[in-house]
């Protein structure tokens, strides 16, 4: 032991005497072993019991010390109106911080059940995760009706409906394929679809009306809203998978192409679906935990409700006045007082 | 000069009789592949004769995958796994990356500018210092200070995690050659792996949030500092460690003393690229809740507001750059033997102390309102005002529109249908002739099992489709690549001009150039081929330019007084004696083009790219992992395809 320990010191004295640098690698090895200690007694402190991945907050939470509301926003313009709106008045009116994550539809179901996020303030229907999460493991809870109603279908811009009024009906579309031709869809016309997370039966239903079109996905919004202003730039035809309520209108006026009218039930198999697309009323979720102990904010955020008039106005100030969400939800709750009064908890 | 005249034609000649080895050695190989395909495929395409992979051959993975997501959504918040171990790692990145950014925020920014620009100074002198300083003001004058020490506080543990942990790997493949035999193909594997493929697992297990940000960026970033370190362990000079060893050093001496200051260089390069690595990964992760300069890209796309995207993205670029220089300038510091200036670091602490509690006094620590600088507006007037006038209708050579729909119809229909038409075992034995001519039997063997896994992973005909975007935009890449590398290469000054023109492109989000590529190229496989070029080609511009550089001098000069012109040089001296090089650029080519064929997904690119996001966004296990696995195959194959031996040999060599 004590002669180990003399020649580790002899060698050590003798390689500080020969080079510098070496002394500066070693300084820096002592660095990393202190380090990495400090994380293994990181590990030792925190390892004793249990950690619930669910009861995890994000890390830049709460960093004033303030009380603080995680929200999920999700990728359309419609879903940023209502974050920024809730988010200003928690701020503003409720004292609360607020910070925001951008996910996907699926994603932040998941998210909201493990607490990464308070709130999802606009849903479109997700029966398997609701099935899962409200019904089975009651981590989340319904927060009511946004108020405003959802509506998915196919369009067509309204100047190539002036020009042709029948191609408004599914029947005739075969009529225009030739027409709604791109170099993407192959001979045949093109369907545009839109974002991999939007619910969609395109394919299935382009298959059994016997549809001479193509779906091409354009494989996020930004996309397919950046196609359908380039083609309405230039008036050319188009069809699109479009949804209601959206800013997009207000932009390039479209109109819907009827499908086979929508009975409760005949979209049941994903496969055999040739009806249209039905009406959602619009859901807001909670995380269960933060709906029973979220005091004031969760009472806000339940109590929040607006019309498809409202959203679309904000909508419009951030995606088409280039607004931050933050200056577009000021704008309009100074002008709409009244409304949000009545969400405000006492 | 007289010696450089007479080794020129040496070299010819030596060269001679090798090239004509070398074609009959190929001729070989294709013969002996010959003959076993003439025996095998009779027999294949009397079994299952069809034109793609047989579905015979499949395995369906979707109920297996879907049963292991449901397991790990129904046991994450009780099952012992996740409690004991899971919970504890989310838990202590959750920690450090908190403790990080509480640090970063009491700084303020005046104090975490006064730290860059000090320890810039400290490692890489005044002028870094300056420009780090200088990254930081304009990353708070964008009004992007919160999301950058979001992404800063994300980055300093994803980075610190991930040299720890690529360090040990890279000691143990470095000491241990049973060590390098087992982790080299991994390492080679992870090189290829599209960032995006890592995410899915990594959320289902962790859920959203910074801890799978976190441990999604160290998978990718720490491979680069494993591979880099066992590089410089195991290229230690011989004569070194035979002189430390026989002064009587043990093996703990040996290593400290001797094996690991000789490797510091190649450490810090492995260092440089995992900062790299993990600060691109660090925008990708936004996906997935990341928080920081990403999800302000991010969410920027979603009103499709290039101007924001922008915004949130220089700040990135600003940080790229500046990690680079710096930590490329320490690794360049070390090598001259300058005496060590404790003193310094004592500046640097002292100083950044002082400057944080002045802004603290001050009532500074948050960014200022009024000096932010809102660059969005014009951004956006410039990106409309050119897809207005390049779209469409532009005399004599048509609009972009145009191009796009001519490049659609003219080469990838055809490359597609060309690919699809073909027999699926004529596409394996194309792919183990092209591999072994370039390659060894070994690596001809790895390409022809990854191109048979992605058939029976079932998703023969989407690769495919892939597979004729990649190869496209390669070709795409290359001629242009390969143009301007040779200009650059002639032009001292072009050069100068190109270099910070490819580090932006080079670190740009692609996210922000996603909205722009479709309105020039509208939605489809054009714009996905138009994203892939530009995120591959600076990589192939600087590695043919540095290739063109270091041709040898003399041959250059013994060229010259022979009278050739500069065209003859180029094409007789300079490009065959840069082929490695160039050959290099082709495997970076294909390996970054894939890198981005999910970022095609994004904008109408289909195929592999489109399932893997949409596993993400539908949170479907079996169609993203089943896609992700069949991109990373297809990389596997392109990479053994399109490796030149030479490169394998010097590693081998090295080991």
């Amino acid at each position: 032991m004590n002669i180990r320990t003399r020649t580790r010191m002899r060698t050590r004295t003798r390689t500080r005497t020969r080079m510098r640098t070496r002394t500066r690698t070693r300084t820096r090895t002592r660095q990393a072993v202190a380090a990495v200690a400090g994380a293994g007694a990181l590990l030792v402190v925190t390892g004793c019991g249990a950690a619930d991945m669910t009861k995890q907050a994000s890390p830049y939470a709460n960093a004033h010390g303030a009380k603080t509301v995680t929200l999920s926003v999700q990728s359309w313009v419609g879903a940023q109106a209502n974050v920024a709106v809730a988010q200003y008045l928690l701020e503003h009116e409720l004292g609360y911080r607020v910070d925001t994550v951008q996910v996907d539809e699926v994603p932040a179901w998941d998210a909201l059940s493990q607490g990464r996020v308070d709130a999802i303030m606009e849903d479109w229907g997700h029966p398997d995760q609701e099935a899962r999460y409200v019904k089975d493991k009651k981590t989340i809870v319904n927060g009511g009706d946004l108020g405003v109603t959802g509506h998915i279908g196919w369009f067509v811009p309204t100047y190539f409906v002036k020009q042709h009024p029948d191609v408004t009906d599914w029947k005739n579309l075969n009529k225009y394929a030739d027409q709604l031709k791109t170099a993407e869809s192959g001979g045949k016309g093109q369907l545009l679809d839109g974002s991999p997370s939007y619910v969609t039966n395109d394919k299935a239903l382009v298959q059994n009306l016997k549809l001479n079109y193509q779906v091409v996905f354009s494989g996020s919004e930004a996309a397919q809203i950046t196609q359908i202003k380039q083609f309405a730039k230039q008036k050319k035809p188009f069809l699109t998978y479009w949804y209601q309520p959206q800013w997009l209108f207000k932009k390039v006026p479209m109109t819907e192409v009827k499908l086979p009218a929508y009975k409760e039930g005949c979209d049941a198999d994903p496969k055999k679906v040739a009806c249209a697309y039905p009406k959602t009323p619009l859901q807001k979720y909670l995380n269960a935990d933060f709906a029973k102990d979220g005091g004031k904010a969760a009472a806000f955020l339940k109590n929040f409700q607006w019309t498809t008039e409202d959203q679309n106005e904000v909508s419009l100030l951030i995606a088409d006045q280039k607004l931050s969400p933050d200056e577009a939800a000021k704008k309009w709750i100074d002008e709409h007082r009244s409304t949000w009064e009545a969400w405000v908890p006492q | 000069m007289t010696a450089a005249v007479t080794t020129a034609p040496l070299d010819k000649r030596g060269a001679g009789p090798l090239a004509g080895l070398r074609r009959h050695r190929g001729l070989g190989k294709l013969l002996l592949l010959a003959v076993a395909a003439a025996v095998i495929i009779p027999l294949v395409d009397a079994k299952w004769s069809s034109g793609t992979w047989p579905h015979a051959l499949t395995v369906d993975l979707t109920e297996p995958l879907g049963k292991a997501s449901d397991w790990i959504i129904d046991n994450r918040d009780s099952h012992p796994l996740f409690l004991y171990f899971f919970g504890h790692i989310s838990n202590a990145i959750v920690v450090s990356v908190r403790a990080v950014y509480l640090v970063l925020l009491a700084a303020g920014w005046a104090g975490v500018t006064a730290a860059a620009g000090l320890i810039a100074w400290r490692v890489a002198g005044w002028r870094l210092a300056a420009s780090a300083a200088i990254a930081f003001l304009i990353c708070g004058s964008l009004g992007m200070w919160v999301p950058t020490v979001q992404t800063l506080a994300l980055m300093v543990v994803a980075v610190f995690a991930s040299v720890v942990i690529g360090a040990l790997f890279g000691l143990a493949a470095g000491l241990s050659d049973r060590m390098h035999r087992a982790l080299r193909p991994v390492l080679d594997t992870m090189q290829v792996f599209p960032a995006y493929a890592y995410l899915l697992p990594v959320v289902l297990v962790f859920g959203i949030g910074v801890p799978a940000a976190v441990l999604a960026t160290v998978v990718y970033a720490a491979p680069p500092m494993a591979r880099l370190t066992a590089l410089g362990l195991r290229s230690a000079d011989g004569g070194v460690m035979e002189a430390v060893a026989s002064l009587g050093a043990t093996a703990r001496q040996r290593l400290v003393t001797a094996r690991l200051p000789l490797a510091r260089q190649e450490i810090l390069l492995g260092l440089n690229q995992t900062i790299m690595m993990a600060l691109s990964m660090a925008v990708i992760a936004s996906v997935i809740g990341a928080g920081g300069l990403g999800d302000r890209v991010y969410q920027a796309l979603a009103s499709v507001d290039v101007g924001a995207a922008l915004a949130a993205g220089i700040p990135i670029v600003l940080l790229a750059v500046v990690l680079d220089r710096v930590t490329s300038a320490a690794g360049a510091g070390l090598g001259d033997d300058k005496p060590a200036a404790p003193w310094k670091w004592g500046v640097v602490a002292a100083g950044t102390v002082v400057v944080a509690l002045a802004a603290r006094f001050a009532d500074r620590l948050d960014w200022p309102d009024a000096w932010i600088v809102n660059i969005a507006d014009p951004v956006n007037d410039a990106v409309d005002w050119m897809t207005d006038h390049l779209y469409t209708g532009v005399p004599y050579i048509g609009g972009t529109a145009d191009w796009a729909a001519h490049f659609t119809t003219w080469v990838l229909d055809p490359v597609r249908s060309g690919l699809t038409w073909l027999p699926w075992w004529s596409v394996l034995l194309i792919v183990a002739a092209l591999a072994w001519l370039i390659g060894t039997w070994r690596t001809a063997l790895t390409a022809v099992l990854a191109m048979a896994a992605i058939g029976v992973l079932g998703v023969w005909k989407p690769s495919l489709d892939t597979l004729s975007q990649v190869l496209a935009a390669v070709a795409v890449t290359l001629v242009i690549g390969f143009a301007i590398g040779i200009a650059a290469a002639r032009s001292e000054r072009l050069e100068r001009i190109l270099r910070p023109v490819l580090d932006v492109f080079q670190t740009m989000p692609q996210f922000v150039y996603l909205i722009p590529v479709v309105a020039l190229f509208g939605v489809g496989r054009a714009p996905a081929v138009a994203a892939a070029v530009v995120y591959a080609l600076p990589a192939v511009i600087r590695i043919t330019t540095q290739g063109l550089r270091q041709v040898d001098p003399a041959a250059m000069e013994a060229s010259r007084s022979m009278g050739a012109t500069s065209g003859q040089q180029l094409r007789q001296v300079q490009l065959p004696l840069a082929r490695p090089a160039l050959l290099l650029a082709v495997n970076q080519g294909v390996v970054l083009v894939l890198a981005v064929v999910i970022i095609g997904g994004l904008v109408g690119g289909g195929a592999l790219g489109y399932d893997v996001v949409f596993g993400l966004a539908q949170g479907d296990l079996a169609t993203g992992l089943v896609a992700g696995a069949a991109i990373v195959c297809l990389g596997l194959m392109l990479d053994r395809v399109t490796q030149p031996t030479e490169r394998r040999a010097r590693d081998g060599k090295g080991a």
